[in-house]
């Protein structure tokens, strides 16, 4: 708990402002929140200490999605099998749990035994030596049956061909269009679009008048909101962000073209107010039939096809569009992983192993339903004739998606990163957050994406920089 | 103690010689040891953070880069300085900041005035007025941009619609403005509140007196009521700034630091907990505590002239 909230701006106002005014008053406050402190931390220990002998309590971070939830909700079921282990579950924002989990580790914590991790810390975690090697627990039980993860997936969880956490769901992208917008208007959807057919259509079924936009992508500042897709874009436009050596290529052609290309559409034929519509947005203008097509996250599928929403069986599926590249869907897996400084490596691996078992997505199955069983890990969930029946819109081309992808080589050329709609280097938030801010204020058309992206390049080549130095150390 | 030392100055009239007997000097002892604890905490807690943060600014270090950790002499500040990041913030801060403070207490004054007669209703009008400095301001940034400044169904858009006007994509070309909008709305109560103070404690008889002697309500107003409630708006305006300087949540909810929306406290959230680089960050917030002390040193010089000059008599 050191380090970081230090940091936060208004305790370092406050501590400038207090700073100045040593009072009585200030000493009362701090020996409250001391005393506060103390017993707080004193309660937890209690809390240990009134657990029955012989039963290990595992404490797990993880994010609040509707999958986790669900996991949360069955816990029951796991204590029932395992008496001697404890599972407390602590849910937070996807952005508080990098925020926490991050700093636990960084500084050595050991607060969280168990954490969700995404496709994009693992590898990076695992260099550090943060999380636990799983390779010889999962590869010890044949009923875990390794091998029935996604090819992709697996590898989205390795680090040096070790498993360092396993998949519990995963994701790629595609593109879903309005049957029934398609055929008034009398157009035809290709199986496999390509980025160019996407925006023409996207003109064609745009209606203003009627405020329904041709097509929604994601325009929030952000690198996980706007570069997700814009990304997997900028790949098969033949960009990168950096090169095999390291140099940010962001102001190259390929990047530039893809960067125009994406904020051109929008500015044509997407949504109003792009600065604001992230996942939620788009998913929303979709749901309620405001854009005739979007390209996003396959996880949508399941909510646009739920039960009371309004576009539920007028929706197709087609894979992501392309220009340059055979396939250009994205990558993304949240993961379950054992802290390496946790006590109860057993038992995190028991727990972990439950949780991402064919076992497991039978339970989910039985009691809420098969939709609501974590998608995109396990090949055998797409052979599984009830899942099958419950997604039989999607699930067949989720799953050869996830076949298909490549986060060793996304693009055209060569990179030296694992990874699709991200860079696997820790700056990347930081660099894909401030460019997206830069593109963010192209849509308005006050400045030229060719400004936004000399800026991209110069933040991108600091970051760029400190790898050229790390990889010579 | 103190009986001692002034008799003592008393009796000899140079330089005192504290002689103190046994019984006061432990009591002197027992004083110091019982404060002891509360002033190591005092400081522990006001100025370890502090200095840990300047110490931290000295450092290389990236959370998610354990091993790269290591003294970074100046180069943060150096970043700092050339990362072109910090005078934009504080530029953007600086008119956020002061066309909201200018435009609410203009809002507010009005309103003020309009509650400052009696009208059946009023406390009713008064307490729905107040109410939007009571609401969350996450929640104000999210009411703004969800039920207002929303492309498809925002009312605003939707007003614009009735006379012919084609909607405003806010977020995307305004950013710095919806800002502005956000706490403009939340904070002309408060200037509302501080100057209907003012304006109530105006003497009723002196107001009379202008009248008698043929002053116009807008004479009235513009020479007397104005004048005594300047104090009064130097307050609303000291306090706003310090409240509104700190801005983060329609930021981070609204405009995700695009545009000219950026403010200083976003550019350090970003840097720590976006960036992960725990010492550009700390570079940052030292940087913003030295500014912020400059601004505030300013700020708190018309304070004391405020409160020296009493209720408007200059």
């Amino acid at each position: 708990m050191s380090g970081t909230p230090r940091l936060h701006p208004r305790r370092a106002m406050r501590a400038a402002v207090t700073k100045a005014r040593v009072n009585r008053f200030a000493a009362v406050a701090g020996v409250t929140g001391m005393s506060l402190a103390l017993a707080v931390s004193g309660c937890a220990g209690f809390g240990n200490l009134g657990n029955k002998p012989g039963v290990t309590t595992i404490t797990v971070a993880s994010v609040n999605n509707p999958q986790m939830q669900d996991l949360a909700q069955l816990l029951p079921e796991f204590e029932k099998e395992h008496p001697d282990i404890k599972v407390n579950v602590i849910m937070m924002e996807e952005n508080d749990l990098r925020n926490a989990t991050t700093k636990d580790v960084a500084t050595r914590g050991g607060q969280y035994d168990v954490m969700t991790v995404g496709a994009y810390e693992v590898p990076m975690w695992a260099q550090n030596g943060w999380l636990s090697d799983l390779t010889a627990k999962a590869e010890a039980d044949p009923a875990y049956d390794v091998d029935d993860f996604f090819v992709p997936v697996r590898q989205s969880v390795s680090y040096d061909k070790k498993m360092y956490a396993a998949p519990f769901y995963g994701e790629s992208s595609f593109l879903m269009y309005r049957k029934d917008l398609f055929q008034k208007a009398g157009v035809t959807m290709p199986e496999h679009p390509t980025w160019q057919q996407v925006a023409d259509m996207a003109a064609k079924l745009k209606d203003p008048d009627n405020g329904t936009a041709g097509i929604c992508l994601r325009g929030k500042p952000g690198w996980g909101e706007m570069f997700a897709p814009l990304t997997t874009v900028v790949n098969t436009f033949g960009g990168q962000w950096y090169n095999m050596s390291w140099d940010a290529q962001v102001d190259k052609p390929a990047f530039s073209n893809a960067v125009n290309f994406y904020v051109d559409t929008i500015r044509d034929s997407g949504e109003r107010d792009p600065a604001s519509f992230g996942f939620t947005e788009c998913l929303n203008l979709f749901q309620q039939g405001r854009a005739a097509m979007w390209y996003d996250a396959t996880s949508a599928a399941g909510t646009l096809e739920s039960e009371g929403s309004p576009v539920a069986g007028k929706v197709g599926y087609v894979s992501a569009p392309v220009v340059k590249t055979k396939e250009s869907g994205w990558l993304w897996t949240w993961n379950l992983a054992a802290n390496a400084l946790s006590e109860h490596q057993q038992a995190d691996w028991e727990f972990i192993k439950w949780a991402t078992s064919k076992q497991y997505e039978e339970l989910v199955g039985k009691q809420f339903g098969w939709e609501r069983v974590p998608p995109g890990t396990r090949q055998s969930l797409y052979q599984n004739p009830q899942y099958q029946q419950a997604s039989s819109s999607f699930a067949d081309l989720i799953a050869s998606t996830l076949n298909k992808v490549d986060p060793k080589k996304p693009g055209i050329d060569p990179q030296p990163w694992t990874g699709i709609q991200f860079v696997g280097i820790p700056e990347f938030q930081d660099v894909g957050n401030q460019t997206s801010q830069q593109i963010a204020n192209t849509f308005s058309g006050g400045e030229s994406v060719a400004t936004a992206l000399d800026r991209g390049q110069r933040i991108a080549q600091i970051a760029g920089d400190t790898q050229k130095t790390e990889a010579g150390k | 103690m103190s009986a001692a030392i002034t008799s003592d100055v008393a009796k000899t009239g140079s330089p005192p010689k504290i002689s103190l007997s046994r019984a006061e000097r432990g009591e002197r002892t027992f004083g110091r040891r019982i404060i002891m604890p509360a002033f190591i905490v005092a400081i522990v807690v006001t100025q370890i953070p502090f200095l840990a943060t300047i110490y931290y600014s000295f450092q290389n270090w990236n959370l998610a880069r354990p091993q790269a950790r290591s003294f970074a002499g100046f180069h943060n500040y150096v970043a700092v300085v050339t990362n072109g990041a910090f005078l934009p913030a504080l530029l953007n801060t600086v008119v956020i900041v002061g066309s909201s403070v200018v435009v609410s207490l203009i809002l507010g004054l009005f309103l003020a005035v309009l509650l400052d007669r009696k009208f059946p209703g009023r406390a009713l009008a008064r307490t729905l007025l107040i109410t939007p400095f009571l609401v969350m301001p996450a929640a104000s940034a999210l009411i703004w941009k969800w039920s207002l400044l929303d492309a498809n169904v925002g009312m605003i858009n939707w007003a614009f619609g009735l006379v012919g006007i084609p909607p405003v994509s806010w977020n995307t070309d305004f950013p710095g403005m919806t800002v502005v909008f956000v706490l403009t709305w939340q904070y002309t109560p408060f200037m509302m509140l501080i100057l209907l103070a003012g304006l109530q404690s105006q003497s009723g008889e002196i107001l009379e007196a202008a009248q008698v002697d043929g002053a116009g309500p807008m004479r009235t107003f513009r020479t007397m009521t104005l004048p005594h409630l300047r104090t009064y708006a130097e307050l609303a305006i000291l306090l706003g700034t310090v409240l509104m300087v700190q801005v983060f949540d329609p930021v981070n909810i609204m405009t995700g630091g695009a545009g000219h929306s950026k403010t200083l406290s976003y550019l350090l959230y970003e840097r720590a907990f976006i960036g992960q680089q725990v010492g550009e960050a700390a570079a940052y917030g030292v940087v913003t505590v030295i500014v912020t002390i400059a601004v505030a040193t300013a700020a708190l010089r018309t304070l004391f002239r405020v409160f020296t000059d009493e209720g408007g008599a200059r």
